[in-house]
């Protein structure tokens, strides 16, 4: 799958800047469909899928001697910046604090088009960044050679230097006046021994800006001249715009003017408070068709109802004469619920566009706007930013389009995002789910059959990154899938079948997808199933894993997590353990959650969670992707529920929409990192799978009975 | 009409159309300092904490005219690289952000709690720190607002 980057797919862009500035740019090719589907559910690990064959900007030599990396991917705190850094300056032989790192804007940089996302920015860039950072350390290398007439094999390279015996030269020495580079085959790579940085915890390089508070996220980007606007959006589920007078707004103070644009308006004024204060004096009549239901939403998440699609099938399946224990599980809505807002920063000047914003699709935000202005791709560029906060959300950026449209009107640029209630309500949810569990001993209590028919919404179906040509060629959502086949190989009979419907609402793709629900279901019976059998749930586990190499890793981590946490399945003190794992895009995860009951409340005071990922670029980046992960997924497994009244999606604001607080967060998480495989696996979704089993699994223990449903409360 | 305020130990006058504009808008987009979050609008997440005379002020819902005469600090006023705040010095060693955009909002209102309270149990943590982070950084979170707590009174001493 992976292919050395050969000559020929070097391109050399001259005269970027006024000095120095040496580009290497890579074209491969966008890969059919069907490969990004075999990659996403196959492989784990995805390709870098190169944005097209021009010349594109890779690193750029600054005349201070540094690199500035325009990287493909986006930064949301995943501290992907932070690894590209350390990789690149392994090759390129410079020291970690002459790398920076920035998105590539689309106008001179490389964007991936499979967006920033699944866990797969360190994975993907692994190979295909050290390859273009030796390349370009050994293009500097053969310039250096040519200036001072001696062998490219005598000269060495250290902390941006090169150097031949007495004499040396900065990296920005030696491309200062280079407008023709030759470019070399592909060296070698250094062993993994001789890398400095790579696999070292350094502090994010992002940390300062972050610390001291500087702009650098979407909503802090501002234009010259630039106006604010807001956007009148329905309230009720699939509600179309029917009428509005908005004639005494249009006179309020600082209003520029109130467009109304297909279906929707848009109000722009000097201030945002201006904008927002004209909005609320509109009167919109609003054509609602349906008024929906919480109980008909969840009716239609029901197993049995919608697509069938069978994605795992091993052995036999359960007989409706057999006897067996069967559990229903349910999750409800959830919502994105990142602290920045949805929102643009753009401009229309005589059919060429700019705009700023927190994106995780660069590529796709660009081609969504040239269609919808009907604008060639190249009159487009979009300056993706820090986001604050990505979770999936930032795959649909529409937003963008109706800050374009605004600019188009005015002729100025326009700044426009969400309001906190417009994020509830026009959110793209991780989808509610429903879960048939059903399971068999043997006469030894060893899990014979298994079985999970999981019911779901729209997740990668209808998606932006997998048209719905995914859904036809292979009949279930791939996204909704995720987690949701049962990895205990030892299982002789195992089944897993998606039953599939859309919503009259988006959902779509939230931080790991269908793993948080499935994962709860899966292991919260398999826990059940031990407690049947009465066996110790981690041993019942481990001997139901096969000795191939990815039972070997699966065992691994149970046994580590097992070790770690002195697990037992006793309750000691009003204290208990509950153990859970899974496997997500190949990378394997075990957690130990210790809870007790609280004044009534389930009260996690420890977790210990085992991960192996393969090659850690950064380890306290990766146990800060572990720490997050865990209690983002415990904050959506304990407190957060969107649900609909009289047609409208609830709540509306923070609060209302429980999440978790420093107060709910354990006080003590233990990290331990695996490496089972001698390269970066994925690392920021994986762990949201195991934590609500593992706390659901030690409640049962506390109070004997088996929570089934989230979010996770007593009685 | 015109306000005056002291922001991050400067004075300043701003002219004011609207003497309800929320605070945060006027310290994000007439002074350009951005690193004050708007997150909701309703004083329900705390990505705009800054403070007013010391006290910590959810400033998307505090109408500019209450500033008047008053004393403003926002992250950009709590310390530079060169000198440091304890929290920004105690998050910067336990490598507390992620995305970052809570972060401010966090900072500042540790810094007032460490002014009333130099040595806060976890209990006092968990009835003052109220704002959210998506990201989950709250493990590292309290471990920098112990650490800041302990260099705030190593300053003292």
């Amino acid at each position: 799958m992976r292919k050395k980057l050969s000559r020929r797919k070097f391109l050399i862009r001259g005269g970027l800047g006024t000095l120095g500035v040496l580009a290497v740019g890579t074209g491969i090719f966008r890969n059919p469909i069907r490969r990004e589907i075999i990659d996403f559910t196959d492989s784990f690990v995805a390709p870098y899928l190169g944005s097209g064959t021009e010349a594109n900007l890779w690193f750029e030599i600054t005349k201070q001697n540094t690199i500035v990396l325009h990287s493909p991917k986006v930064e949301m705190g995943q501290g992907a910046f932070t690894g590209f850094a350390q990789i690149a300056a392994d090759e390129l032989d410079v020291n970690i604090n002459q790398m920076e790192v920035i998105a590539a804007a689309t106008a001179s940089g490389v964007v991936d088009n499979l967006g920033t996302g699944g866990s797969l920015s360190i994975a993907s860039m692994w190979t295909i960044l050290r390859e273009l950072a030796a390349t370009t350390r050994e293009m500097v290398k053969l310039e250096a050679a040519k200036k001072w007439n001696v062998a490219v094999k005598d000269i060495a390279t250290k902390n941006g230097i090169v150097s031949y015996k007495n004499k040396s030269l900065t990296y920005a020495e030696v491309a200062a006046n280079v407008t023709d580079w030759e470019i070399p085959t592909t060296p070698a790579l250094k062993p993994f021994k001789d890398y400095t940085f790579i696999g070292k915890p350094l502090p994010r390089i992002d940390l300062n800006a972050k610390v001291y508070g500087e702009p650098i996220f979407g909503m802090d980007a501002e234009m010259e001249d630039m106006l604010h606007a807001v956007v009148v959006k329905p309230g009720h589920i699939g509600a179309r715009f029917k009428y509005a007078n908005y004639t005494e707004a249009s006179q309020m103070p600082g209003v520029v003017k109130i467009v109304q644009i297909d279906n929707w308006l848009g109000v722009i004024a000097e201030s945002y408070n201006e904008a927002l204060a004209a909005k609320e004096e509109i009167e919109v009549e609003w054509d609602i068709p349906k008024i929906w239901s919480e109980e008909e939403i969840r009716a239609l998440i029901t197993v049995g109802n919608g697509n069938e699609m069978l994605v795992q099938k091993e052995g036999e399946a359960l007989a409706k004469e057999d006897t067996f224990l069967a559990l229903e599980f349910k999750s409800p809505l959830g919502a994105h619920a990142q602290i920045e807002p949805n929102g643009a920063v753009a401009s229309y000047k005589k059919g060429k566009i700019t705009v700023i914003l927190s994106t995780q699709v660069i590529g796709i935000t660009q081609k969504q706007i040239a269609k919808a202005l009907d604008v060639d791709i190249d009159n487009v560029n979009v300056i993706p930013t820090y986001l604050g906060g990505g979770f999936g959300r930032r795959l649909n950026t529409y937003h963008a389009i109706h800050a374009v449209q605004m600019s188009k009107v005015v002729g100025k640029p326009v700044k426009y995002f969400f309001t906190r209630q417009e994020e509830f309500q026009n959110d793209m949810f991780r989808p509610p789910t429903h879960h048939i569990m059903k399971g068999k001993l043997n006469s030894e209590g060893l899990i014979a059959n298994l079985e999970h028919h999981f019911a779901s919404g729209n997740v990668a179906t209808d998606s932006v990154l997998l048209p719905n040509i995914t859904n036809k060629l292979l009949g279930a959502d791939l996204g909704a899938i995720r987690g949701g086949s049962i990895h205990y190989s030892g299982i002789k009979n195992r089944r897993a079948v998606q039953w599939h419907t859309p919503l009259p609402f988006a959902t779509s793709w939230w931080r790991s997808l269908g793993l948080l629900a499935n994962t709860f279901a899966i292991e919260s019976f398999v826990d059940e199933l031990a407690l049947q059998g009465n066996k110790n749930p981690i041993e019942l586990r481990l001997a139901q894993i096969e000795e191939n190499e990815e039972g070997i890793r699966l065992k691994n981590v149970i046994k580590k997590a097992q070790k770690e946490s002195n697990y037992s399945d006793v309750v000691t003190n009003g204290s208990a353990m509950g153990f859970a794992c899974s496997t997500d895009a190949g990378t394997p995860c075990a957690q130990v959650a210790e809870v007790s009951i609280v004044n009534n409340e389930i009260k996690v005071h420890t977790i210990t969670c085992v991960m192996d990922c393969g090659i850690a670029v950064n380890p306290d980046q990766v146990k800060a992707q572990c720490e997050g992960a865990m209690i983002m997924a415990m904050s959506a497994a304990m407190h957060e529920k969107m649900y609909i009244e009289e047609g409208q999606l609830q709540p509306i604001i923070f609060g209302p929409y429980e999440m978790a607080l420093i107060k709910h967060a354990p006080k003590e998480i233990n990290i331990h990192l695996l490496q089972g495989i001698d390269k970066p696996g994925p690392v920021g979704e994986p762990p949201l799978g195991p934590i609500a089993a593992a706390i659901g699994n030690a409640v049962r223990r506390l109070t004997g009975k088996r929570i089934t449903e989230m979010p996770l409360k007593l009685s | 009409m015109n306000l005056s305020f002291k922001i991050n130990n400067k004075e300043v006058t701003v002219a004011i159309k609207d003497e309800y504009t929320p605070l945060l808008w006027v310290v994000r987009d007439v002074l350009n300092l951005k690193g004050t979050k708007f997150g909701c609008g309703k004083a329900a997440c705390g990505a705009c904490t800054l403070h007013v005379d010391g006290v910590a002020i959810r400033s998307c819902s505090y109408a500019v005219k209450f500033a008047e005469g008053k004393n403003i600090t926002t992250v950009e006023g709590l310390g530079d690289i060169e000198n440091p705040h304890p929290v920004q010095q105690a998050w910067t060693e336990e490598v507390v952000p992620q995305c970052g955009y809570c972060q401010p909002g966090f900072m500042m209102v540790t810094a007032a709690l460490l002014k009333e309270n130099d040595n806060p149990t976890d209990e006092d943590i968990d009835n003052t720190i109220i704002n959210i982070c998506r990201c989950g950084t709250y493990y590292r979170m309290r471990k920098a607002i112990h650490r800041a707590a302990e260099l705030t009174r190593e300053t003292k001493q």
